[in-house]
């Protein structure tokens, strides 16, 4: 692995954990689980190959393993669950009601929408990192989005239709 | 009906040239799509604008040396140079982005927008010029992906498209004897009507963004204010129907001095 180039995606990767997890704290654990798979998986990675797009999907296949293991606190999809993130108008967004508003998305969702919107990698990276298919990811981009545009606008979704 | 994984494509620039325009049009005709389109793009700033603080912090040392220690392999010589850039300010103008959206969002959120979609998203309160002005330029400035609408290059098609919008004759000033050159301009939906804005860069990178309305009949003329809104620094002034407010991070003397050229250069059009 070339330092330069891992160095320079450790921000990143940060921002990109902390999005996801909320937590600081698990944020940077799940930074350091991946730095150390990297590292021992350092044989498989290509040089000359995309190290970005590397390092986040083992991030991603840990958080996968993660779930699987612990199970993560996820919100039901029922409407009583979604408060609305501001009371008035005047009320400032601050970043924890970002980061509230964040975390009632289903993590699938919020994956793919951080990958689009915060790390602004195209469809296929993100279809590549996550290992799913370019159709899943627009599906989950357009469903994320709109969650997430009704709940900072403070009401909740109208029922979900199921789309599989 | 807009094929949904197009609108995404176009909100995320990733549109193919030749699709825009059929974009475009179809959402002038069908607001409520346009004003989504425009919240997504807004959710994407935010996203951006409150998490890029992160960018900024110093990754915590056990990060840092993992991270040193698993790219060592091959150029250990480079690592210790990186881990030192990794804390130098590069990121700490996108910060003030956070800062600034965190204190104002309650009224960004009608106005940060294209004045396309203006229909679709009306501006319930006034925001004074100074404020709009430092938001907008907190927004705008830390991209680096698309800081603009129309850039530089396409000097005379932006002066055309934005005099169109805004009604009257608008033109950036040049401010090349300054160290600052034209990045180019967006259009962005002021208190009642579009705004213009454009954006300048020096050597170093360092942004700047003059702000025009028109929508000031009301108002007497004023001389040169100044506003300081979280990091952003801002001189304003109306000149009859024009208001103008330039803003940067940059310190108030530099940029009095530009501000006062600005002045000056739209000051002596005919």
């Amino acid at each position: 692995m070339d330092a330069a180039a891992l160095q320079e995606t450790m921000p990143r990767l940060r921002r990109y954990a902390r999005a996801l997890v909320g937590e600081r704290a698990a944020a940077d654990d799940l930074v350091q689980d991946t730095l150390e798979r990297a590292w021992q998986r350092r044989a498989q990675w290509r040089p000359g190959s995309d190290l970005r797009a590397w390092l986040f999907s083992i991030m991603h296949n840990i958080r996968v393993d993660q779930i699987r293991r612990h199970g993560v606190p996820t919100q039901t999809l029922d409407d009583a669950a979604i408060l609305p993130t501001r009371a008035t108008q005047s009320d400032g967004l601050e970043m924890n009601d970002l980061s509230n508003a964040l975390a009632q998305l289903p993590e699938d969702q919020r994956a793919v929408l951080l990958l689009v919107a915060l790390e602004e990698m195209r469809y296929e990276e993100v279809a590549s990192a996550l290992g799913i298919p370019v159709g899943t990811v627009m599906s989950r981009l357009s469903r994320g989005r709109e969650r997430l545009r009704q709940i900072l606008e403070g009401r909740s979704p109208a029922r979900l239709r199921v789309v599989r | 009906m807009m094929n949904e994984a197009e609108l995404h494509a176009y909100v995320d620039d990733c549109l193919p040239q030749a699709r825009r325009g059929d974009v475009e049009a179809y959402l002038a005709e069908h607001p409520e799509d346009a004003a989504r389109v425009q919240a997504y793009r807004d959710q994407s700033e935010l996203l951006r604008a409150a998490f890029a603080p992160l960018l900024d912090e110093p990754v915590p040392e056990h990060l840092r040396r993992l991270s040193e220690q698993s790219g060592a392999v091959v150029t250990p010589d480079r690592s210790a140079r990186h881990a030192e850039s990794l804390r130098s300010p590069r990121w700490t103008w996108l910060a003030l982005a956070a800062g600034v959206l965190v204190a104002m969002l309650g009224g960004v959120a009608g106005w940060l927008g294209h004045a396309h979609f203006q229909n679709a998203y009306r501006v319930a309160q006034a925001v004074p010029l100074p404020r709009q002005a430092a938001v907008a330029h907190a927004v705008f400035s830390p991209d680096v992906r698309r800081p603009v609408e129309v850039t530089a290059e396409q000097e005379e098609q932006l002066v055309k498209w934005l005099s169109k919008r805004l009604g009257t004759p608008v033109a950036p000033p040049k401010l090349g004897s300054l160290g600052y050159e034209l990045v180019g301009g967006r259009l962005l939906p002021g208190n009642a009507g579009p705004v213009a804005q454009f954006m300048y860069q020096d050597g170093a990178g360092q942004r700047l963004t003059l702000y025009v309305t028109t929508e000031n009949a009301r108002n007497r003329d004023t001389a040169f204010r100044f506003a300081r809104e979280g990091e952003v620094n801002v001189f304003y002034w109306i000149d009859g129907k024009f208001g103008y407010a330039l803003s940067g991070t940059i310190g108030k003397p530099e940029l009095a001095r530009v501000a006062t050229a600005v002045y000056e250069v739209l000051e002596n059009r005919p």
